[in-house]
């Protein structure tokens, strides 16, 4: 009988039982066994895997020692050495889906298979599919916890056993950027020749391989009444506080910093400083209205046209800026949005 | 740029050191000149578009 492989689940501290918003600071514990969803996915996966134990770890404390908390988690799984490590499912919650995505590339790094699952939209499934990690799809909400566990153990057996993989499409994970060669048993040009013809009497036909540029992402349903919307400002544009606090990089951004703009009708020259070093800042430092046009978004405020702008600035630069980096960025600052309520974001680019 | 990296609701503004800047203007007429393209904004989050898609102010000509 094959021996039962040892797990080690990770959840945040909402799915631990421990509350809402305000459990999201909950610092990184450990405990033995299984909490919240764990009891479902003990049950999918029988006697063929036994979770030795459960890290929980609220959302907004992650968020703001990620670094602290991986070296914390890796240390733990370096003792436990599980066979396999299983991380949320998060759905759509963007910190939940970027602190599993995090912590799954750590255990990866150190050798042990992991497995997660979130939503396609989850902004931590394009930054971590990315790694190739593997991310089961999952419903949008925790309406869909059955069918996301069921796959999640499936999976997981299979990593921790190092057995075969099969396809995205078959296993129910989203596509990890990993391109492997398979025989097909006929030759390309015929594959080719009625792949065309498919096409041209417009029938049905799958390509073989699809070529990612970069991502389409379907547009938002327009908002043509935004007086109850509250709205973000996200700039990379380098604009930062004096003296650069956050000390933002002229080019080649890895983080981003965010600014209270509270109760400023505008900004004031001479308390702000442009850093992206992809243009001549003079006109934004004479200025900076001119980049972040503060003072006719807060005209838009008063009139009614917008609810409310939201009271944090949050910048970065996108000056020759890595993808990835740009995607993380993005993907961090979006799962704060989401949690504050925004419903809008205008994004001064330079 | 912004359309090929795929961003669905782009407003052209002023040049890319100051998009929402005009430097040869007097600053009271910066100020109106800026608002123009603020409210664009609102045009184009209120628009429903199925693909990138720029919108333009439409801007007097001075004669």
């Amino acid at each position: 009988m094959t021996q039962s492989l040892r797990v080690v689940h990770f959840i945040n501290a909402f799915y631990g039982g421990m509350g809402g918003e305000e459990a999201a600071q909950t610092p990184v514990q450990i405990q033995d066994g299984v909490a919240g969803p764990g009891r479902l996915l003990a049950q999918r996966l029988g006697d063929q895997a036994e979770i030795v134990a459960t890290i929980i770890c609220g959302d907004g404390y992650f968020s703001a020692y990620e670094d602290e908390v991986a070296d914390w988690v890796m240390t733990r799984l370096q003792a436990l050495r599980p066979d396999v490590f299983i991380a949320g499912p998060a759905f759509r919650s963007g910190r939940y889906g970027l602190s599993c995505g995090r912590l799954c590339l750590e255990a990866e790094r150190a050798g042990i298979p992991a497995v997660t699952g979130m939503h396609v939209e989850n902004p931590g499934s394009d930054l971590y599919r990315g790694e190739h990690l593997y991310i089961v799809a999952t419903e949008a909400s925790a309406v869909g916890m059955s069918q996301a566990i069921e796959r999640i153990a499936a999976l997981a057996l299979k990593r921790g056993r190092s057995e075969a993989i099969g396809t995205a499409a078959a296993e129910g994970f989203l596509p990890r950027a990993v391109r492997r060669t398979v025989p097909s048993g006929r030759p390309a040009a015929e594959r080719a020749v009625e792949m065309a013809l498919r096409k041209w009497r417009q029938e049905p036909y799958t390509s073989e391989i699809t070529i990612e540029t970069f991502e389409v992402i379907p547009p938002p349903s327009p908002l043509p009444d935004l007086s109850t919307t509250l709205c973000a400002i996200v700039t990379e544009s380098g604009l930062v506080r004096t003296g650069n606090p956050d000390r933002l990089p002229s080019a080649g951004a890895t983080h981003w910093a965010a600014y209270s703009i509270a109760g400023m009708h505008r900004l004031v020259p001479g308390e702000w400083d442009a850093v992206h070093g992809g243009f001549d800042n003079t006109a934004a430092l004479q200025d900076p209205n001119r980049v972040v046009p503060l003072d006719a978004l807060r005209d838009l405020e008063r009139q009614g046209k917008i609810g409310r702008l939201l009271d944090e600035l949050f910048v970065t630069v996108g000056n020759m800026g890595s993808l990835n980096a740009m995607k993380r960025i993005g993907a961090e600052i979006a799962a704060v949005l989401q949690q504050r309520g925004v419903g809008a974001v205008i994004v001064p680019a330079t | 740029m912004a359309t090929r990296v795929g961003a669905n609701r782009i407003v052209r503004g002023g040049q890319f050191h100051h998009p929402f800047g005009k430097p040869d203007l007097l600053p009271d007429e910066e100020y109106v000149w800026r608002c123009k393209f603020v409210h664009r904004i609102l045009d184009a989050l209120g628009t429903p578009v199925q693909q990138p898609t720029v919108f333009d102010v439409e801007l007097e000509v001075l004669v």
